[in-house]
């Protein structure tokens, strides 16, 4: 992949054709057939190619998420509707389309954002513990010809059905599970752990269901790394630790923001793995929000809070990608890695 | 500083092998054992399922006769099969609006780029919940159709982004010798561009096919009451507790979703001629 520069497709490419052209284009080409021509028909059969994309997504993405910004700043009505506003600017002026915002603010629910974001900062942390070992033991000792193998190993779960795998856990921690009726059996304990739903639970499903995007992610990073400098700090004297440290850890910075931003963002907006581990006890954002529009039949709250979650995604996004392109001046578009790896 | 008595044998500084691939080990094994033991146990006599009693298919048998499940099952096929076709053609075409040779507007490009990548990144109950405020607002009755709508657009940039990923990878030089040769741009696109895509494009079909399939999040907030599809079935008996069918039924859609990735991973695999 790196043959081609062009992966990293950043918005501003260069017209990447033309350094090849010159050589040998203007003496063979005679001067009745210049190239011009083709490039319009081409930019106007690229907006038509692109255009069903923008109709489903404008309609069924953009829209909506005007919509929801919309519901978000109304009022819940008697029967759970939305209030109507018979004066929009009298509306607007008394402040009081920021009501579902202030509710947020409330304790119980800052307790649960708060919650959702050290879950998430801790199960980010405990995959980039565990995943870059992995990951630096695949890109630099394992054999080349079983690397393919390895890595789909870990690609495979990935994609495989995110609902079975989240269920494995609850299989094995509940109180008639495998792990208690194992342990029972050892004489270790006399009588069943709780062990589901727990916060425990919810962490070991999380890092259970996000691992591999740390591990590819730093896996794209480690690979592509110049060995010969890890020898050059080596034979200057450097210890293990220090080049780890000095050399291979900043070198792979990218890779490490990239599987930052990939495990933390759905960590944080998780909902099936704090219900279904969780229950009641370990409630997160995702399931909050949810609970607005399922259960509670609060809308605007729940929009409010699809927004900041939206935006607290967002933030993170845009840290992540900057550290990764600042680590890594020469690659444009700052495209997380490890995407090609699927 | 004296110069450490290090052997000849250069190299990047090795961290003990055998201490790494033990930890490599357990990272797997961490990975496969929960999914293996549920797979084992779908296969379990007993009812009270910590207990090995014995091999038996019967909890399968069992499946073939709920009506419910086989109706979940046969929208999910449904769902999942539409949502395949239209995504993939849908992202396709405009993975190709980028294969264009980069023309002065590149800010069209950067939005497209943006808006493509924007599904990928928000969390599902945020798309879910927007969806549901879409349909809410137009009065649309929730149904298969609105599931389909959902999938159909959380699906697009998968295949966008598997698609230019594989055409980013192509040689510019071969769709430009055809041009060179005389052939339009319809006729590049259709003898040159999508054949050298074409396992770009079927590991696209297949991703989406295992998101579809597998989806429960944004599929909650948008499926009507006749419309159960199988994560949905799956998350209520989930709910309401384990037996073994649920761990057969749990065995098949594990099945049904890692038979496309294993596919799709290869596919891309093949021609790339190993890893990265």
């Amino acid at each position: 992949m790196a043959r081609h520069p062009r992966q990293n497709g950043g918005p501003a490419q260069p017209p990447d054709r033309l350094p090849a052209q010159p050589p040998d284009r203007p003496p063979a080409q005679p001067p009745d057939r210049p190239p011009a021509p083709a490039r319009p028909r081409w930019r106007l059969g690229a907006a038509a190619l692109a255009l069903p994309a923008w109709l489903a997504l404008g309609l069924f993405f953009l829209l909506p998420l005007v919509l929801m910004l919309g519901v978000s700043g109304s009022q819940r009505g008697v029967y759970g509707g939305l209030q109507p506003i018979p004066d929009l600017a009298a509306y607007l002026r008394s402040g009081a389309f920021l009501a579902s915002y202030r509710q947020s603010l409330q304790g119980l629910y800052l307790g649960i954002a708060w919650r959702s974001l050290w879950m998430a900062a801790l199960t980010t942390g405990v995959c980039l513990a565990i995943g870059f070992p992995a990951a630096y033991a695949l890109a630099l000792h394992a054999p080349r010809r079983r690397k393919g193998l390895l890595l789909g190993l870990v690609v495979v779960p990935l994609w495989s059905s995110f609902l079975i795998r989240t269920y494995a856990w609850m299989f094995i921690l509940r109180t008639e599970g495998l792990l208690n009726h194992l342990l029972l059996g050892t004489g270790l304990i006399s009588r069943p752990l709780p062990l589901l739903y727990t916060g425990g639970a919810v962490m070991a499903g999380l890092v259970y269901g996000e691992l591999p995007f740390m591990i590819l992610p730093l896996y794209a990073a480690l690979e592509r790394l110049d060995r010969s400098l890890l020898e050059a700090a080596a034979d200057l004297g450097a210890s293990r630790a220090a080049v780890l440290r000095r050399v291979t850890v900043p070198l792979a910075l990218p890779g490490i923001a990239a599987g930052v931003v990939l495990v933390f963002i759905p960590s944080l907006g998780q909902f099936v793995v704090s219900d279904l581990l969780g229950g009641a006890h370990t409630m997160l954002l995702g399931n909050l929000i949810q609970n607005q529009f399922a259960v509670a039949r609060n809308q605007p709250f729940g929009a409010a809070l699809a927004f900041e979650l939206t935006a607290a995604v967002l933030l993170l996004l845009a840290a992540g990608t900057h550290l990764a392109r600042r680590a890594s001046p020469g690659e444009a578009g700052g495209r997380p890695a490890g995407w090609e790896l699927l | 500083m004296t110069p450490a008595p290090v052997p000849a044998a250069a190299g990047p500084p090795r961290w003990p092998r055998a201490l790494l691939a033990t930890h490599t080990a357990a990272i797997y094994l961490y990975l496969y054992a929960p999914i293996a033991v549920l797979v084992a146990f779908s296969f379990n006599r007993a009812r009270q399922t910590a207990v090995w009693e014995g091999f038996t298919l019967s909890w399968y048998g069992e499946l073939l006769h709920d009506d419910r499940l086989l109706r979940a099952a046969r929208n999910s096929l449904l769902i999942a099969g539409l949502a395949t076709a239209l995504a993939t053609l849908i992202g396709t075409m405009a993975a190709l609006a980028f294969a264009t040779p980069a023309t002065p507007r590149a800010r069209g490009r950067a939005i497209t780029q943006v808006l493509l990548l924007l599904p990928v990144i928000l969390p599902e109950v945020v798309i879910g919940a927007a969806l549901l405020t879409l349909f809410g607002t137009l009065r649309l009755r929730l149904s298969l159709a609105t599931v389909l709508i959902a999938h159909v657009v959380f699906s697009i940039s998968y295949v966008a982004l598997v698609v230019r990923a594989r055409l980013a990878g192509l040689d510019p030089a071969l769709a430009e010798a055809a041009r060179d040769l005389g052939a339009g741009g319809w006729e590049v696109l259709r003898r040159v561009t999508l054949p050298l895509a074409a396992p770009g494009i079927a590991a696209g079909a297949l991703l989406v096919f295992t998101l579809s399939i597998d989806d429960y999040v944004i599929t909650s907030f948008v499926a009507g009451a006749g419309a159960t599809t199988l994560p949905l079935h799956v998350y209520s008996l989930l709910k309401s507790g384990v037996t073994p069918e649920v761990n057969a039924v749990s065995t098949a859609l594990l099945a049904v979703t890692v038979a496309p990735i294993v596919t799709a991973h290869r596919l891309l695999r093949r021609e790339a001629g190993g890893p990265a």
